[in-house]
């Protein structure tokens, strides 16, 4: 207590937590202090209850897991969604009075749903699941998870505020989920979100209170991902172990801390954008909106607005969000592979600098988005050069990723599977970026199922496939247990190839033209002979679905019942998170934290199959990854 | 690494934190006031000619920037009855502050300029409004931090958080100077 006591008064150490190394766990704390210094935390701090440990906990490792958790409900309900959805598209015709059970029947009159349930479907499948699970459910578990571990710190700078957003991003859940059971129906103007349709209340039912709870919901998320992205940054631009350069992070750590800046700069615009739309729905401003006549209402009152300076400020974010939602799983591959193919990763520089250039240019990109919005084709021209060039960081992502695994003696797991895939489903999805980073090209194949395609593959699935590298991964330390082996391997296939079969189909569709957001393509005769495409596509969604319960079982079971972790270092792997003990208490390593003496990737090095990163330069030794 | 040390690194760190905070706010008036731009390029816009009001408030949140300066200034040299007095004197210019910018809304109704009318208007009683909201959380901690810093017994730590306090207090009265000065100009 003496040290302690000099610093800090009248503080009490928590005594709940194994820890040894008292002076510098105090400290770490010490800003915890700084922030709720009213004096109530010396009360039962060493009582640890069932509140402090699992709800209100302040434990990076218990908020990156209630992270995950809370992702994997939401995965279950967005992925569930699209289900309903490809039904639509797929079956028309054979009724689903479940959707009358839970939603009210008039949504879906004898089963079979209305075009205003078909849109509050998509919307709120594309909103959870860029937002709630591949942006908080990706970057809060493993930035939680992995920043302190990684780098050598007791916990974030700030556990406090972590906290905070964790509970945050659970409010803009719970508001979501109720919109779904309001009158009118949750918010259903797609996950864009663009004016006049989402800024006239009248314009559409779910126009309605779906869509205010939409707004609200959103601005506790993005609240949310500022506090944790703030505190990643600080956390390791600040807090990292004693020889831990800037170098020698794990590419993990390099993609969280470029993903949190990008989304420290652009979740305040769309803040803005949401702002303005709010004041539009509700003040009766004119921001977005000009004249508009509405059949029913006649003339509305708003004058000299623009709905274009919307999809700008959308956009602003929307482009840099969809790397927020990559990035993360870059650096996920990026180690998973290193370990597994057992040997460096090729050009450790070259994968830094290739993310940086991504993240810059991310925010000169966006109105390739607005290709067919009136955009003046010179500034389009501007925009087709800037979006091209993200190709290249792009190649050299893939190129580097490919040749680390270049006759490696590679160990397939789970983890593994997945991060392969990931490169295959990066290297299609960002092909046809390709195409449509060319105007000329997009101006036909905006709005078709070729965006579908496109996206889904190049994000959709592949962020999936980084988060589930990450889970088989680093399962063992979050709960000293292994997922099933076996299962993982069934879960990848099914998802691998079946994913494929979803989305693939979707490109010939977009060519010909197929719009997307339809509830029905049955009145277009030229759409009529993929009839039989969309049932496979949806049958082969259903399947995927029910694959991804096979992974739900497995975390569940494996949580209990998993083979138990005995071995510190099982993936034996480099970074310093495997140095703590198997189930680290609050505070992360008993002892003094580790000293950093070199690289992530001193794999194979010097007839050495691994030399993690707390090993001392031998003499003459030189670091020859670069 | 020294207790001291390891407490600069903290501190550091919390310095550092509040930079990224700031530095995302202000991509929110970026974002703001780019729109309030590009819709003027569009023409069709009312341009509005401030209050009085808000020319005084300005005054008001300068000074308040001024007296929130010398108050850390009597913190630092352990002159604590006058920091009192200065830190309690910034934050009654803040609410002055509020006070005036809701007298200026009011005035600007007056003239004719309404909240739902041409978006000239419009954005700025927005923009004006998110400024305030920022105010509002300021001296919500504000308030914290000086009933701690003048209720409990001297200690060094409390520099830290009144210059903590101090820099984002400078932040919303320089950005108020900036959207001040930025609405009254005609760029096109
Ligand atoms: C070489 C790289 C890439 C290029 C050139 C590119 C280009 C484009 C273009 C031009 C569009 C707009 C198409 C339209 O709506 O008409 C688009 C849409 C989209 N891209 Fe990419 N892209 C690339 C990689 C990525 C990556 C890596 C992601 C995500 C991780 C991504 C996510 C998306 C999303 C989500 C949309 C559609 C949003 C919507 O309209 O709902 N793209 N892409
Ligand atoms: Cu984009």
């Amino acid at each position: 207590m003496s040290e302690k006591d000099i610093h800090h008064g009248h503080h009490e150490h928590p005594k709940g937590a194994t820890i040894t190394d008292h002076v510098h766990y105090q400290d770490t704390e010490g800003v915890i202090r700084f922030e709720e210094d009213h004096g109530h935390h010396d009360a039962d701090r060493n009582k640890k209850n069932f509140i402090h440990t699992y709800i209100f906990s302040t434990d990076h490792k218990m908020i990156g897991k209630q992270f995950l958790i809370t992702g994997i409900f939401w995965a279950l309900i967005g992925g569930g969604l699209s289900n309903i959805f490809r039904m639509q598209l797929g079956f028309p015709d054979v009724p689903l009075h479940f959707i009358g059970a839970i939603f009210g029947d008039k949504w879906a009159p004898n089963g079979v749903m209305t075009p205003d349930f078909y849109n509050m479907l998509i919307t709120m499948h594309g909103t959870i699941l860029v937002f709630f699970v591949l942006t908080a459910g990706l970057s809060g578990t493993f930035a939680n998870l992995l920043i302190p571990l990684q780098i050598g710190a007791r916990d974030m700078a700030s556990p406090v505020l972590n906290m905070l957003s964790y509970w945050f991003f659970f409010l803009a859940g719970l508001v979501m989920f109720i919109s779904f059971f309001v009158p009118s129906g949750a918010a259903g103007v797609s996950w864009v979100f663009y004016p006049p349709l989402s800024a006239i209340r009248e314009s559409s039912v779910g126009s309605e209170t779906g869509a205010d709870l939409w707004l609200v919901s959103m601005s506790f998320f993005i609240v949310s991902s500022l506090l944790g992205g703030l505190n990643y940054i600080t956390t390791i631009l600040n807090l990292r172990a004693k020889g831990m350069s800037m170098a020698k992070l794990p590419l993990t750590i390099w993609a969280l801390l470029i993903t949190a800046i990008l989304g420290l700069l652009s979740f305040p615009v769309l803040l803005g954008a949401a702002i303005l739309l709010m004041f539009d729905r509700s003040m009766g401003t004119s921001f977005y909106l000009d004249k508009i006549y509405m059949s029913g209402i006649g003339a509305m009152p708003h004058e000299g607005g623009n709905p274009i300076l919307y999809q700008h400020l959308f956009w602003f974010l929307g482009h840099p969000e969809v790397y927020i939602v990559i990035l993360p799983a870059f650096g996920i591959v990026s180690e998973v592979l290193a370990v597994n193919s057992r040997k460096p990763i090729f050009g450790y520089r070259a994968m830094v600098l290739s993310m940086l250039a991504i993240a810059a240019l991310a925010f000169f990109v966006w109105a390739h988005h607005m290709f067919v919005t009136g955009l003046n084709p010179f500034v389009g021209s501007v925009f087709v050069f800037l979006t091209l060039l993200i190709a290249i960081p792009s190649a050299i992502k893939v190129f580097n990723w490919i040749t680390t695994m270049w006759r490696a003696n590679i160990r397939y797991t789970p983890a593994m599977m997945f991060s392969v895939g990931f490169v295959s489903l990066f290297i299609s999805g960002g092909l046809t970026g390709i195409f449509l980073g060319n105007s000329a090209i997009d101006i036909q194949l905006h709005d078709t199922y070729f965006i579908v395609a496109h996206f889904h593959i190049v994000m959709g699935v592949a962020a999936f496939f980084g988060m589930f590298a990450g889970v088989y991964h680093w399962f063992p330390k979050m709960f000293g247990r292994f997922m099933n082996r076996t299962m993982g391997f069934i879960h990848f296939w099914i998802t691998f190839v079946g994913s494929y079969c979803i989305f693939w189909p979707m490109h010939y569709q977009g060519m010909a033209g197929v719009p997307r957001r339809y509830y029905s393509h049955g009145a277009f005769e030229s759409f009529n002979k993929f009839g039989g495409l969309s049932e496979f596509i949806t049958i082969a969604a259903i399947v995927v679905f029910l694959a991804q319960l096979l992974f739900v079982f497995n975390y569940l079971y494996s949580m209990y019942r998993g083979k138990k972790m005995t071995d510190l270092n099982p993936w034996k792997a480099n970074t310093i998170e495997w140095t703590t003990p198997i189930n680290p208490g609050h505070g992360n390593w008993d002892g003094p934290i580790p000293t950093v003496h070199r690289g992530p990737y001193d794999y194979g090095k010097d007839g050495e199959d691994f030399i993690p990163q707390t090993v001392p330069m031998r003499p003459g030794e030189t670091t020859h990854h670069g | 690494m020294t207790l001291s040390e390891e407490n600069k690194k903290q501190a550091n760190a919390q310095r550092f934190g509040l930079y990224l905070g700031l530095a995302s706010i202000a991509m929110l008036f970026t974002a703001l006031t780019s729109a309030f731009l590009v819709r003027q390029g569009a023409g069709n816009w009312l341009f509005v000619n401030l209050p009085i009001q808000f020319w005084i408030s300005t005054v008001v949140i300068i000074l308040s920037s001024i007296t929130f300066y010398y108050a850390k200034a009597a913190h630092a040299s352990a002159n604590i009855s006058q920091y009192r007095l200065l830190i309690w004197t910034t934050f009654i210019l803040g609410i002055a502050f509020i006070l005036l910018q809701y007298m200026g809304w009011l005035a600007m109704a007056n003239t004719g300029v309404y909240l739902d009318g041409n978006p000239g208007g419009s954005f700025i009683y927005v923009i004006s409004m998110v400024h305030v909201v920022h105010v509002v959380l300021g001296l919500v901690l504000l308030a914290i931090v000086s009933i701690r810093t003048t209720i409990k017994s001297h200690n060094p730590d409390h520099l830290h958080k009144i210059g903590l306090m101090a820099t984002y207090w400078h932040f919303v009265d320089f950005l108020w100077i900036y959207l001040f000065i930025f609405f009254q100009i005609k760029f096109f």
